[in-house]
């Protein structure tokens, strides 16, 4: 260019000066990071000596957290994609009685089953994303019409087979299968061997596994948390692909117009979101041993909750996984840490309503002053 | 304007076209959108597609970046006969459209809407990741010759204004190659300060030697940055003017079809 010479470093008069400090706190996650130190600071106060934060309580709660934050990610993708999906709880029941259906009553081997299931619900998320997409319809309608097909069949298909709404006996059928350890295994058991034997985590003091420790591993479920966190964020925030999952839902006509295959891009998320909710099934039913029709009630709001704790806009366009994350984390240390509080049960959701109105709040605030709405 | 440009006012009439589009017509079942419409973009000059409300300037604009096929008429590219199967087609061969709107999503960052759907990638351990490094510092270079200097590239899109946004627009089309440029009343819903600088990101893209399509219904708007004037009414071409040959008044009475505008003026007493 010929004359390109603007003065380089003048700066507009207009932009405020924004503090290094108030730099850092700016971002979608504020709400998350004040809310979980909020709450764990109430818990260290109030439930200390309760057992909360010793082996088996921190794996009390993590395991409870980490179920919310396997569906979290998923919910969070698909809500920065613009879109909902409320058959999430009802997806968990069917994915879960699938498995049992295929390899309990139909005798296939499990890998064979849990393969089978996810493909089954990981298209069946497709075709919810399809019917959004052809129809224009909001998603909201849609995954609320599945809610209701896919709680039907879960009840509905064991009846018919087995005459009974809960099926049973998966761990017998899953000894000695190859991919099942995989949802329902543990890792790092010698690990956690070596703290007992250091005396550094509780052990059984009598019975057969005297001298064991009480918390002998990390459930799979964690693993796969952590996992899909660390995938989900990366994909967000470093890749191409994420970039598409912010414009999709943040404006999906100038997405278009700008060649970002916004249809894409959407149905790949009500398919990640399925697949989320096939694991969380999947663990769930190798940690029971059954499948009952019931399971994953609610399950879609409380990734929803978790969801907009973590600062994401339920409007698409906004939001991060870490968020999401940190929100699965309050929501499960409040649910378990007022037990162990001895608090009565019933208030946990007050508690979670006044958690849930604040950090929406902040995050409202937050948002405003990053994307200069009014 | 600096004397070291390569284009000025009124010099490109001697290259050769970019784009030329000749008799285009467009029908709509019975409706006769464009009945023979003939066009011409050259390289640094702005061109001014001037017209009332129906006139047929968005069937035409969309003919040329794709997205109607023209039901006659013939459309060269550099010199070669064209027939775009789809807009996709257009953007390659270097024709960019910059709506008025849906072009920026508020939300995003700048950096993050410059490259959305083009989004550089490095790879790392054989994974494609988004090169953010590149495209913040790419973005941040790109604003600087527009005139607009951002806090960072993580600035949000919704702090700025509208003609900022339009600019940011404007800059990423002629990044990614755009020979032509076609801006769809990039000025309607702007104020004058806004405005001025979305006339001045036109000019400064001109002298880069890009062809620049202005549609508007401003006659003032088009004259400030204008080379030539093409006004259309109802899907006809009422002739093309060179800057300097043709004054306001002339301007707005051919936009109108001559008729009761003659009248009208004389009770608001000016130009409109």
């Amino acid at each position: 260019m010929a004359n390109a010479t603007q003065p380089t470093a003048a700066s507009d008069e207009r932009i405020k000066e924004i503090s290094a400090f108030r730099k850092a706190m700016i971002r979608p996650e504020l709400g998350g990071i004040v809310g979980t130190i909020a709450v764990f600071t109430f818990f260290l106060l109030f439930a200390f000596d309760s057992g909360m934060f010793n082996s088996q309580g921190i794996m009390n709660w993590s395991i409870v957290s980490a179920q919310f934050m396997v569906i979290a990610v998923g919910a969070c993708l698909l809500m920065i994609a613009g879109e909902f999906d409320l058959s999430v709880g009802s997806m968990i029941g069917f994915a879960g009685m699938m498995i049992a259906i295929f390899s309990v009553t139909y005798g296939w081997p499990v890998w064979l089953a849990i393969i089978t299931t996810f493909v089954l619900c990981t298209a069946i998320g497709g075709f919810n994303g399809w019917i959004v997409i052809r129809t224009g319809l909001p998603s909201f309608i849609v995954t609320l019409a599945f809610l209701f097909i896919l709680r039907g069949f879960t009840i509905f298909l064991p009846q018919v087979i087995e005459r009974k709404t809960i099926i049973g006996g998966i761990l017998d059928v899953a000894e000695g299968d190859w991919l099942a350890p995989i949802f329902g295994g543990k890792i790092l058991g010698g690990v956690f061997t070596w703290l007992g034997d250091a005396g550094l985590i509780a052990t059984f003091e009598r019975g057969t596994k005297q001298g064991q420790p009480v918390v002998d591993g990390i459930p799979m479920l964690i693993v796969w948390a952590i996992v899909l966190i660390l995938f989900g964020h990366a994909l967000l925030t470093k890749t191409k692909f994420g970039n598409w999952i912010f414009a999709a839902g943040g404006d999906a006509e100038a997405a278009r117009n700008s060649g970002v295959p916004v249809n894409r891009v959407k149905i790949l998320m009500f398919m990640f979101t399925a697949f989320c909710a096939t694991v969380f099934a999947v663990c769930q039913v190798m940690e029971f041993g059954s499948a009952g029709a019931d399971r994953g009630l609610l399950k879609e709001f409380e990734a929803i909750i978790a969801v907009v704790i973590g600062g994401a806009l339920l409007t698409g366009g906004y939001g991060s996984v870490l968020g999401a994350a940190l929100g699965a984390l309050i929501f499960g240390v409040v649910q378990q840490g007022l037990f162990f509080a001895g608090v009565e049960s019933s208030l946990f959701r007050v508690f979670l309503g006044v958690i849930l109105l604040g950090a929406v709040i902040l995050n409202t605030y937050i948002r405003r002053i990053i994307t200069g709405e009014r | 304007m600096s004397d070291d440009s390569r284009f000025h006012h009124g010099e490109p009439a001697n290259a050769a076209p970019i784009i030329e589009m000749k008799n285009i017509k467009k029908h709509f079942g019975r409706v006769i959108a464009l009945a023979g419409v003939s066009f011409d973009v050259k390289p640094g000059e702005c061109h001014c597609l001037l017209g009332d409300n129906g006139a047929g300037k968005s069937t035409f604009i969309k003919t040329m970046s794709g997205v109607h096929k023209p039901t006659a008429g013939e459309i060269y590219f550099e010199g070669k006969p064209m027939r775009f199967e789809d807009p996709r087609d257009a953007i390659e061969a270097g024709i960019a459209t910059v709506h008025q709107h849906l072009a920026m999503i508020p939300l995003m960052s700048v950096s993050r809407n410059f490259f959305m759907g083009n989004e550089p990638e490095t790879k790392v351990a054989g994974i494609s990741f988004f090169d953010k490094k590149t495209a913040d510092a790419v973005t941040m270079e790109e604003m600087r010759k527009m005139g607009i200097n951002l806090r960072g590239p993580d600035q949000a899109v919704g702090t700025l204004s509208g003609g900022e946004r339009q600019t940011v627009a404007i800059a990423r089309a002629v990044y990614f190659g755009a020979k032509i440029l076609i801006l769809d009343e990039p000025t309607s819903a702007l104020g004058v300060r806004q405005t001025s600088n979305v006339l001045a990101t036109i000019d400064r893209v001109r002298k880069q030697g890009i062809g620049v399509v202005f549609i508007s219904h401003n006659v003032r708007h088009a004259l400030a940055v204008g080379d030539r004037f093409t006004v259309l009414n109802r899907g006809q071409t009422l002739g093309t003017a060179t800057r300097g040959e043709i004054s306001p008044e002339e301007l707005q009475d051919l936009m109108a079809g001559g008729q009761e505008l003659a009248q009208l003026e004389g009770s608001l007493g000016g130009t409109v």
